[in-house]
């Protein structure tokens, strides 16, 4: 797989579908093409985050480590997915452990390079904060929901 | 110092300026000989003057015993001569010639070399005292040393005495004679004439040089303010970082424009009188003849003065200038060589300045510090004389481990400064075992205690030299020397003596390995692998020796073990299935981890020309890329990169950091190709120019298709690559074979990094953790086959810098510890050494250290005062004073000086 084809899927992912085909391409350029074995982490919970992880292909899972100490797993990724992008937005530590459940071939955006893009384009900022909204809605819509139930 | 010049070179050179004095008073005979011969020449020999007829034959080379006649009443010859006609003379007599001429020429080739060998040695001399005063600085002197101005005095200012001092008395001896000679003729023709030019040369002799005495001032002063500049300068440098950090960098040109106006202002002076009094010296020679012509004139048409006399005089004046003024011009140069030699002198005049007997090589160390340090009222005055030490009294155990703590400007360091005999307090006393550290010899203070300060300096050399500087007091073993070596160090040795330089032999072995505690070589290796364990160290160095390279022919088992390394970490990966982490070189498949231009070259280049990003400009190259076709598929791709870093790169301001990082074009490049790939599209390819085709071939060499991802090179190429690289290589063997060392499976290549020798091969791009999972797999290898001992002494041979530039601060500050550990000392003073480093690195550093001496004999400078209570003792600085001292369980929680400091921590 290619630069052009990283890009398509980088067009995919909500965050990124309203920005230039150049501006993602240069985003790609920029970041390292990671591929995991089955079975490695990404990243374990309570780390320090530096990067987020875009998947071009295979799956992986998200668990959480409760205060028994069991893990849960709470989500699966797949291709086009996103992980590990609340590290980098507000430095907290890693919130989750992800897994991978194949082999996963991943694009790796490290902070600096998310917040240089950002800086330089402004409109990723206003998607990201688009994004980030919807989210909160939702979590709040379902906060609302578990309350009144 | 002697003060003045002259005493100088007189002491030092006194029987060298003899020798040549009686060289220059006998080549004189011959000098006049061959004067007077182009007169016979002309006259007996061409002329034919005393010959009466073809025929006719004169003696050659007769030479009369003088005085003979009067005493024997008989002519005597030494020699009676050979009669000879007139052409056979002529040839004689030319030959003569001939043979003056080069014996005058042989005779002055020795006195100029005799000369010029003798300014040398007091040249070196005086360098060499120059040098050795600096050494014997006291320390607080030496921080107000200004180093480039120091340099330039050695260097430059003296370099000028060295001319001067062959002709210091030779010259004057000489000329004076010359001089005197035509005087004296002149006198005897006429006393008149001779008294006229007489009073002449005195006035010239009289007032020239007092003329020259501002225009030497204004000498010393261009000096002084050429020196200050060399100092500016030499600080430009250092504080570059300061400069732009603070946009002052017009501030410096305005203070340098205004010291250059001001040399100039002097130069212009000078110009300005030296050519007056120039003006003047040349008007009093002419005044001579003016009065020899009018005066002598006149007296000889009155009849007072015959003709012929008048000539005689006029014609032995023409004598008298040309030494007068050689040697008016040869006293202003003693004049501005004594300026120069004063102010230099001076500045190496310090009001104290150390005994020679203090650095004396053989003296003795003494027995091992055992006792006490003692400070009898001591008090340290800081560099403006401002007391910062007052009136201490206090007695610190050696055997012992004591923390010094106190505030920033408390003294604390000053302290630990004089304890170890280095700086001397200003009143009181500093016992050392009861001895005062004021007359202790160095070989006690340097050897018996070692100190390390804040900010560490290391002198050039290997990270193992840098280990072992501290163990060199005096050469211990003789260098093993073939026999003409063995004759080329005496004669070196016979010079150094006559120039009063040291002979102690540098390339001998000066490791005293006693005082490092160990039997030899390879236990003093063992040593400093525990020192730099002690220190923090060893990871780095085994990082050095991974990057170092080897001489497989001086190290041919190291070689053979690192082969035998990288088979077993291949065979390591495909066992646990992490083959894939390591691409390896195939000499007959595309590496797609590797850049296209290693991939070509296939191999390590060892001419820079040979890099492989410089193939597209190489000779060699270039004709292998067009016999297979490769050149037309580089420039394709060149044209897709630059297109895609066009389309990318485009919105990015020029300075992007994006573009350091990630480009393969500068921010300032990509108009250029901007337009470059406009046209290419526009025209096509082919119709490019040679040079546009020349800067598309340039870009990928650099492209990893594995990293870049441009999907550049596919099967096509790839083969095309492998095809060219084996096309380059028979081509390199054949016109350059030592300018690269190929990849080669089965051999250890010796211009590649013993990293790369393992590996052999690119750690793989986007494999997760691949550099850390590879790294732990070669530690793994080496300890396997025992080699990391071998990586170690790779990196024991890693360049420190200048001034250790090429480490970090913080590895400079362990290198120094380790120095300092690397001789036992008896007492180890460490002034807030560890300050720099990260809390972590310094508690583990402080805790293997205090766990090495834990027999005592360290005084450790804290910066911070929580560490105290790993220390047996405490002792408190606060202002100057020592409020308290004793254990730290003592003294903590008292509500004392220690806890104030604890809790302002």
């Amino acid at each position: 797989m290619g630069l052009e084809q990283e890009v398509e899927v980088l067009r995919r992912i909500p965050l990124f579908q309203n920005i230039e085909p150049s501006k993602l391409k240069l985003m790609a350029f920029a970041s390292e093409r990671v591929t995991f074995a089955d079975g490695a982490a990404l990243f374990d919970q309570g780390e320090e985050g530096d990067a987020a992880y875009i998947v071009l292909e295979g799956t992986a899972d998200v668990r959480v480590t409760a205060d028994s100490g069991e893990p849960i797993t709470v989500a699966q990724v797949a291709s086009n997915d996103i992980v590990g992008e609340i590290a980098i937005l507000c430095n907290v530590p890693r919130t989750a452990t992800v897994v991978a459940t194949s082999e996963l071939v991943t694009l790796k955006i490290t902070k600096e390079l998310f917040f240089r893009m950002v800086q330089d384009f402004p409109q990723i900022g206003i998607e990201v904060m688009r994004v980030l909204a919807h989210r909160l809605e939702t979590t709040t819509r379902q906060l609302r929901a578990a309350r009144g139930g | 110092m002697e003060t003045n010049l002259f005493r100088y070179i007189w002491r030092h050179s006194r029987r060298e300026q003899l020798g040549i004095l009686t060289l220059v008073a006998a080549s004189l005979p011959l000098y006049f000989l061959s004067l007077n011969l182009p007169k016979e020449i002309v006259n007996r020999g061409i002329q034919g003057q005393g010959f009466a007829g073809p025929g006719d034959t004169q003696t050659f080379l007769r030479t009369p015993v003088p005085l003979s006649e009067t005493l024997t009443g008989q002519q005597l010859y030494f020699y009676e001569g050979v009669p000879l006609d007139q052409t056979a003379l002529l040839l004689a007599l030319s030959f003569v010639f001939l043979a003056l001429v080069i014996a005058n020429g042989l005779v002055k080739y020795v006195i100029n070399t005799a000369k010029g060998r003798m300014g040398e040695r007091v040249l070196r001399r005086l360098r060499y005292q120059l040098v050795d005063r600096v050494l014997r600085f006291p320390l607080p002197h030496l921080r107000r040393v200004k180093q480039a101005e120091a340099a330039t005095m050695v260097k430059d200012e003296v370099e000028p005495l060295g001319g001067f001092i062959g002709d210091a008395f030779v010259q004057p001896a000489f000329l004076g004679g010359q001089a005197l000679t035509a005087l004296a003729f002149i006198l005897v023709q006429s006393v008149w004439l001779g008294a006229i030019a007489l009073a002449i040369v005195v006035i010239q002799a009289g007032l020239i040089p007092k003329l020259r005495i501002p225009i030497l001032r204004l000498g010393k002063q261009r000096q002084l303010t050429a020196r200050e500049l060399a100092g500016r300068v030499g600080e430009l440098v250092d504080g570059g970082l300061e400069i732009h950090a603070h946009d002052t960098s017009n501030l410096e040109r305005a203070d340098i424009s205004h010291r250059l106006g001001q040399i100039f202002d002097i130069r212009y002076e000078i110009f300005r009188r030296k050519f007056f009094v120039k003006f003047l010296n040349n008007f009093l020679s002419q005044l001579t003849p003016f009065i020899f012509y009018a005066v002598g004139g006149v007296l000889a048409i009155r009849g007072h003065l015959d003709i012929g006399a008048l000539v005689a005089v006029i014609s032995a004046y023409k004598d008298l200038p040309g030494p007068v003024k050689e040697l008016i011009d040869w006293e202003q140069r003693r004049q501005d060589v004594q300026i120069k030699y004063d102010t230099v002198v001076e500045q190496f005049q310090p009001p104290a300045i150390l005994e020679p007997a203090r650095q004396d090589p053989d003296a003795d160390s003494g027995p091992p510090l055992r006792g006490s340090v003692e400070l009898r009222n001591v008090t340290v005055n800081d560099d403006g004389d401002t007391p910062i030490l007052k009136n201490v009294a206090l007695t610190l155990p050696i055997a012992t481990r004591t923390a010094v703590v106190g505030a920033g400007a408390s003294g604390k360091s000053q302290l630990a400064q004089v304890a170890t005999g280095l700086f001397l307090p200003a009143s009181g006393t500093v016992l050392l075992d009861g001895r005062d550290t004021q007359s202790l010899p160095e070989a006690v203070t340097g050897r018996r205690t070692a100190y390390v300060g804040p900010e560490a300096y290391l002198f050039p050399g290997s990270v193992g030299d840098t280990l072992l500087y501290g163990l060199k007091h005096r050469p211990v073993r003789a260098a093993a020397r073939g026999a003409e070596a063995e004759q080329a160090k005496c004669a070196a040795d016979r010079e150094s003596r006559v120039s009063g330089n040291t002979l102690l032999d540098p390339e001998a072995d000066w490791v005293d390995y006693t005082a490092a505690g160990v039997d030899g070589p390879e236990a003093l290796r063992q040593r400093m692998v525990e020192v730099l364990d002690a220190v923090d160290m060893s990871a780095d160095v085994y990082r050095f020796g991974l990057a170092g390279t080897i001489d497989p022919e001086t190290r041919p088992e190291t070689a053979a073990a690192l082969l035998e390394a990288r088979r077993l970490l291949a065979r390591r990966l495909q066992e646990r299935d992490l083959q894939g982490l390591v691409e390896p070189f195939d000499s007959s498949g595309y590496n797609r981890n590797a850049t296209l231009g290693e991939n070509l070259l296939f191999g390590t280049p060892i001419d820079p020309a040979f890099a492989p990003d410089q193939l597209a400009d190489n000779r060699i190259a270039r004709a292998a890329m067009r016999a297979t076709g490769l050149d037309r598929s580089l420039a394709r791709m060149g044209l897709q990169i630059a297109r895609t870093m066009v389309e990318i790169f485009a919105d990015l301001e020029p300075g992007h950091p994006f573009f350091e990082q990630f480009s393969f074009i500068d921010a300032e490049d990509l108009p250029r190709y901007k337009t470059l790939v406009a046209q290419a599209d526009k025209i096509g390819l082919d119709a490019l120019s040679d040079d546009q085709i020349r800067q598309l071939e340039r870009l990928p060499l650099a492209y990893v298709e594995a990293r870049h991802r441009l999907d550049l090179i596919g099967p096509e190429v790839e083969r095309l690559v492998v095809e060219t690289r084996h096309e380059l290589d028979r081509r390199i063997v054949a016109e350059r074979p030592d300018a690269v060392e190929v990849f080669d499976a089965e051999r250890y290549n010796a211009a590649a990094s013993l990293q790369d020798n393992i590996l052999f091969g690119r750690i793989a791009h986007g494999r997760a953790n691949a550099e850390t999972r590879i790294a732990g797999a070669v530690a793994e290898v080496l300890d396997q086959l025992g080699l990391r001992a071998h990586v170690i002494d790779v990196g024991l041979e890693y360049p420190v810098g200048v001034a250790g530039k090429r480490l970090s601060a913080v590895q400079r500050q362990k290198l120094a510890l380790a120095r300092a550990l690397m001789k036992r000392p008896d007492l180890l003073v460490i002034d807030q050494a560890t300050a720099i480093m990260d809390g972590q690195t310094q508690t583990r550093i402080m805790d293997r250290l205090l766990a090495e001496r834990r027999d005592g004999g360290v005084i450790w400078v804290l910066h911070r005062a929580q560490l105290a209570d790993r220390f047996d003792r405490v002792v408190v600085v606060d202002a100057g004073q020592v409020p308290e001292h004793g254990r730290y369980a003592e003294l903590a929680g008292t509500g004392g000086a220690l806890d104030r400091l604890l809790s302002d921590d």
